[in-house]
């Protein structure tokens, strides 16, 4: 009787499921399908070739370099962000809270562009960096400060509902017994959000690997320099370079796949997140 | 042991407590009673150091603590939700006072072990050490809670609604384990409960707290017997209040003689047996006021539409203003 109410005919239910998986054949599996077989496409040694290239490898160590440096400033600016948003009351708290989707929600190019207006020749600051000799667009630390912008969110997006859900009694237990507050935080806090700790820094990686929109317009493409992985895959494509830019691609996609894995590991094992949000 | 004096909070633009002035003498059992919203437990926070006051002094055995957080009192404090570290073994989680405790009072490691063994055979769960707190009980997590505040050989124990997360039986066990418990330690101990049979059983002094304000302190026959104000007689205890020219007399169910010539009379709409007694409920003739009055359960039971006539033989005056004018009897 109540079923009726709340579960779809067999053949609406059959209609429903074909038409979600037609849709992720069709936009998700075909395109990254596409992108392995094009970059193996004339075989495995021009695929290992055109990853071989010095230009190749410069970009993926540049990656790889942006990341090690963006993920673990976002991984402690996610936690103070979200240890001072979820235990404390101050003024300016929704403000925060509000400013912390920014990078979300301002497109990637419009990020990228603030550095170069801040930071440019003709910046704000661009004469003074100038007469002190430093580079910050066009440079690596461009693209650092870009990337660290672009993936603020994921840590603190991740955390704050988790430790909101978790109130401050286990912080005010510890306290009560004495702790200090580095004490709490490495045998209490940190333990209770560890997993979803991981998960956020999952993402931020991911994403501070593939980011291209900010990252192109702070880095001036140079190559073997502030080229980065997307970057070098766009080069190559536009130079009709196709096995060298999906095998490129490929690494990239393969990132993605890993990320996903691992994630979908954590979620199986600790039952994370009954409502993820990215 | 505590003196509390002229203690203010108010959170934003609503106002918590108004002015509390309390003492409690070592060792003693101490209750506060009161609604959702009545600031009983800001005020536990208050004395454990959690919540600082707006004004006022807190002072623990002759310390001024005013101002001093709650890592530097020394009190144990007892969550509602228990608050055990869920990642940690339950041993660990009664040692944790003793283990982030640095300095020369610091233990080794084994002497901690021990008495976390103790404290655990203490609140009979010994031999549970090696399990995690998701392994227990809810009854078992508050022991082990409680075992974790006693580690640290606190000068005070301060439980926010200790058993209001238990399901009936086991609270009721625990209740009368908690008061063993006091009994033996001597520690002095301040509890906060909206459950009047759970001050009334445990505490040596219920303090009744209302919006904010402290409306009655005292032992709890004399709270239950005698209350001060309308709303004490009204939130310990059940009572019966009938309107009287200035004011309004409160009578407790069972505080009734069957009479003939009762000056009221009761027409029974509703019959039940309450334990030994039988509760027979009903509106008053003439001024059809709702009433519940407790029947001697060895006689039988009363019908429904029967009339009932009594007269309070004990009962309290309360004026307009809510002062007690007087306690009348009959």
């Amino acid at each position: 009787m109540s079923t009726r109410a709340t579960t779809e005919s067999p053949i609406m239910r059959a209609v429903l499921i074909t038409v979600a998986l037609v849709f992720l054949g069709f936009f998700l599996l075909l395109p990254l399908l596409a992108v392995f077989s094009e970059a193996l496409r004339e075989g495995a040694g021009p695929f290992l070739d055109a990853l071989h290239t010095p230009d190749a490898l410069a970009a993926i160590r540049l990656t790889l370099l942006i990341a090690a440096i963006s993920v673990p400033l976002n991984m402690v600016f996610g936690i103070a962000a979200s240890w001072a948003i979820t235990k404390f009351q101050f003024p300016g708290k929704a403000l925060l809270i509000t400013l912390i989707d920014l990078p979300f929600s301002v497109s990637p190019v419009v990020s990228g562009l603030i550095f170069v207006l801040l930071f440019g020749a003709n910046g704000l600051f661009g004469a003074w960096l100038a007469e002190h000799d430093l580079k910050i667009i066009f440079a690596v630390p461009g693209i650092v400060l870009a990337t660290v912008f672009i993936t603020f969110p994921f840590v603190a997006r991740e955390l704050i509902p988790l430790m909101l859900e978790q109130g401050k009694d286990d912080e005010e237990a510890a306290i009560s017994l004495g702790a200090s507050g580095w004490q709490t935080f490495w045998h209490v806090t940190l333990p209770n959000i560890r997993w979803g700790l991981l998960y956020g820094v999952l993402l931020c990686n991911a994403r501070a690997m593939g980011e291209f929109g900010a990252v192109s317009v702070v880095s001036g493409h140079i190559r073997g320099e502030t080229n980065t992985m997307p970057l070098h895959v766009e080069i190559l494509y536009n130079e009709y370079d196709f096995v060298g830019a999906f095998a490129v691609a490929s690494l990239l996609a393969l990132l993605a796949l890993v990320t996903l894995v691992a994630k979908t590991v954590l979620e199986w094992r600790f039952g994370l997140h009954a409502g993820a949000r990215h | 042991m505590i003196h509390l004096r002229g203690i203010t909070k108010r959170f934003g633009d609503y106002p918590a407590l108004h002015g509390i002035d309390l003492d409690v003498a070592p060792g003693e059992f101490i209750a506060l009673l009161g609604p959702s919203g009545s600031g009983k437990t800001t005020l536990l926070r208050i004395i454990a150091g959690l919540e600082f006051q707006d004004s006022g002094t807190v002072l623990l055995g002759g310390d001024d603590v005013s101002r001093t957080p709650v890592a530097d009192r020394h009190v144990g404090f007892v969550f509602q939700h228990y608050a055990l570290f869920r990642h940690m073994t339950v041993a660990d989680n009664v040692a944790f006072g003793l283990s982030v405790r640095r300095g020369k009072g610091r233990l080794p490691k084994a002497a901690r072990r021990a008495r976390a063994e103790e404290l655990l055979r203490l609140v009979q769960l010994e031999g549970l050490g090696p399990r995690y707190p998701g392994q227990l009980s809810g009854g078992q997590r508050q022991r082990v809670a409680l075992a974790r505040a006693l580690a640290i050989e606190p000068r005070l124990l301060l439980l926010d609604e200790p058993f209001g997360a238990l399901d009936a039986k086991v609270r009721k066990d625990l209740r009368r384990w908690l008061r063993d418990l006091h009994k033996a330690m001597g520690l002095t101990s301040i509890f906060v409960t909206h459950d009047q049979e759970e001050a009334l059983e445990l505490a040596d002094r219920v303090v009744v707290m209302n919006q904010g304000r402290i409306e009655q302190v005292g032992a709890p026959d004399a709270v239950y017997m005698n209350p001060e104000t309308p709303f004490v007689s009204h939130f310990v205890g059940e009572t019966n209040r009938l309107p009287a020219p200035g004011g309004e007399i409160h009578f407790r169910p069972h505080e009734i003689t069957l009479a003939a010539d009762g000056a009221e009379a009761l027409l029974v709409d509703n019959v039940f047996r309450k334990g030994a007694v039988w509760r027979a409920e009903g509106l008053l003739e003439g001024s059809g006021q709702f009433v519940e009055l407790d029947l001697p359960s060895s006689g039988d039971a009363p019908q429904l539409g029967q009339t009932i006539r009594f007269h309070p033989h004990r009962a309290r005056m309360f004026n307009a203003a809510g002062d007690h004018t007087q306690g009348e009897t009959r």
